[in-house]
């Protein structure tokens, strides 16, 4: 092993130049996520519409862009999206990304929704018939604030997921800490220390808050749970 | 530009973008096996008694979770060669490694939480027989676990597949390599170049989605609830 190359001058040199850099990698990483977050709800309605020829269309495309690669998304958002005649626009670096990191989440985000409204017992659902309620009311007050709450600790697990995928942005020009070390490591002729500090500053941001999603995780498992039993116990009477 | 969107142009791009479809099928293929390998040696490892041992696989994982996949491909195409002044052979090697070390890690996680999630009866049940801790392992445990595995090894199959497009970045000639060649000569033809290299893709991907509904089926088959 051969630790000559390792230049702590560098390293200091290098750091404050890609710490600028870490505004635009979060304030990405939440621009997407509340992107993907509202689109979610849009597939899982659009999946909801009694036709199943709607569903079978909308089911595929989710597919489609969750099994496909982000990168290439992105790249379509970027190189092709404003030369597509007549509607093609052209956008900011930064508003390609949150659209393509956005929509290629809000796929898995739609999923999760799902999962939870699924999961609102049947009863609920027939309950809010018997009283009449109408169905915005249904949803806004019987229906999403049960389906909701026990998604949290997924919903926060994809923050983190897509706080790691932001450094793709970095090949459309969004300026965050990989582009920025990136044109560091090209100027200075040293990539060692600043791709050493991006991965440094990811561990650091991302490994605290996968443990705090965990702890959130058995809490609310914890308290789920005990409503199942609740629940069971009053089925048994 | 009407011309835009015919099929002749479709013709045109699929054979360029077919070049790449070698390398992207053989990095698949390559960093899925690695990262098998990697799951079953490091999540069976993070189980062990020896402390040393767990310690170590868990800076691994934690490691490899906690920082990106472009991160760590940049870092082994640019550090590994500086730092320990070690060529790794080629970029394709790097790719396979650097996908198969990071998707190592996450499968890892997946086969310790299912070789934990045996209801601890079997175990009980295994010593009551007198079975040796290996014998327990492979004869009880592993083989309800593996079970659990298989739609997740499935997603991460996928997961590994869009991993993949990465290595162009690092100069390899697959599908997006290219469809971003032919994009630099031919502007007007990008979007339906990447259409076309998202359809390749997609195609890839159809009979892993099929497999993986069909491990979701076996993983639930005769498992009570």
């Amino acid at each position: 092993m051969n630790l000559n190359y390792w230049n702590w001058d560098t390293f200091f040199d290098a750091l404050p130049v890609i710490l600028q850099g870490l505004g635009i990698t979060i304030g990405l990483t939440i621009a997407s996520y509340l992107f993907a977050l509202i689109f979610g709800f849009l597939w899982t309605f659009l999946r909801r519409i009694p036709n199943r020829f709607i569903y079978f269309i909308i089911t595929w495309i989710m597919e489609f862009i969750r099994s496909t690669p982000p990168l290439v998304q992105l790249f379509f958002i970027y190189y092709a999206l404003p030369v597509i005649p007549y509607i093609g626009i052209s956008l900011h670096p930064f508003a390609c990304a949150v659209l393509g990191l956005g929509i290629h989440f809000s796929t898995y985000i739609g999923e999760i929704y799902r999962s939870g409204i699924e999961n609102v017992d049947k009863g609920q659902w027939e309950a809010s018939t018997a009283l009449n309620i109408s169905t915005w009311d249904k949803w806004r007050k019987i229906i999403l604030p049960q389906a909701i709450p026990p998604t949290i600790p997924m919903l926060g697990n994809y923050f983190i997921i897509m706080f790691k995928e932001v450094p793709l942005a970095s090949t459309i020009g969004v300026a965050g800490i990989m582009l920025l070390a990136r044109s560091y490591g090209a100027e200075n002729w040293s990539y060692l220390e600043p791709l050493t500090i991006v991965g440094i500053i990811f561990l650091v941001l991302s490994y605290p808050s996968a443990v705090l999603i965990k702890k959130v995780e058995n809490r609310f498992n914890k308290k789920f749970n005990k409503n199942q039993i609740i629940k069971d116990k009053g089925a048994m009477q | 530009m009407k011309e835009v969107f015919t099929i002749s142009a479709i013709l045109e791009i699929a054979p360029q973008l077919w070049r790449g479809v070698q390398i992207t099928v053989s990095i698949l293929i390559a960093a899925a096996l690695f990262a098998y390998i990697m799951s079953f040696i490091a999540g069976l490892c993070r189980l062990s008694n020896n402390f040393i041992l767990r310690k170590l696989t868990g800076f691994y994982v934690e490691v490899f979770r906690g920082t990106s996949l472009i991160v760590q491909l940049f870092w082994l195409y640019y550090a590994i060669p500086m730092l320990f002044g070690i060529n790794l052979g080629s970029n394709w090697w790097i790719g396979v490694i650097a996908i198969g070390l990071n998707y190592g890690a996450y499968l890892s996680e997946v086969v310790r939480s299912s070789i934990l999630s045996v209801v601890q009866g079997q175990y009980e049940a295994a010593t009551a027989l007198n079975m040796s801790s290996f014998q327990r392992m492979r004869l009880i445990i592993f083989p309800q676990a593996v079970r659990m595995m298989l739609p997740e090894f499935g997603n991460y199959t996928i997961q590994i597949l869009k991993g993949t497009s990465l290595v162009s970045l690092i100069g390899l000639t697959d599908i997006l390599y290219y469809g971003d060649v032919m994009r630099s000569t031919s502007l007007s033809l990008s979007p339906l170049i990447y259409l076309t290299a998202l359809v390749f893709y997609f195609i890839l991907a159809l009979p892993l989605i099929f497999l993986t509904r069909k491990a979701e089926k076996i993983a639930k088959k005769g498992v009570a609830s």
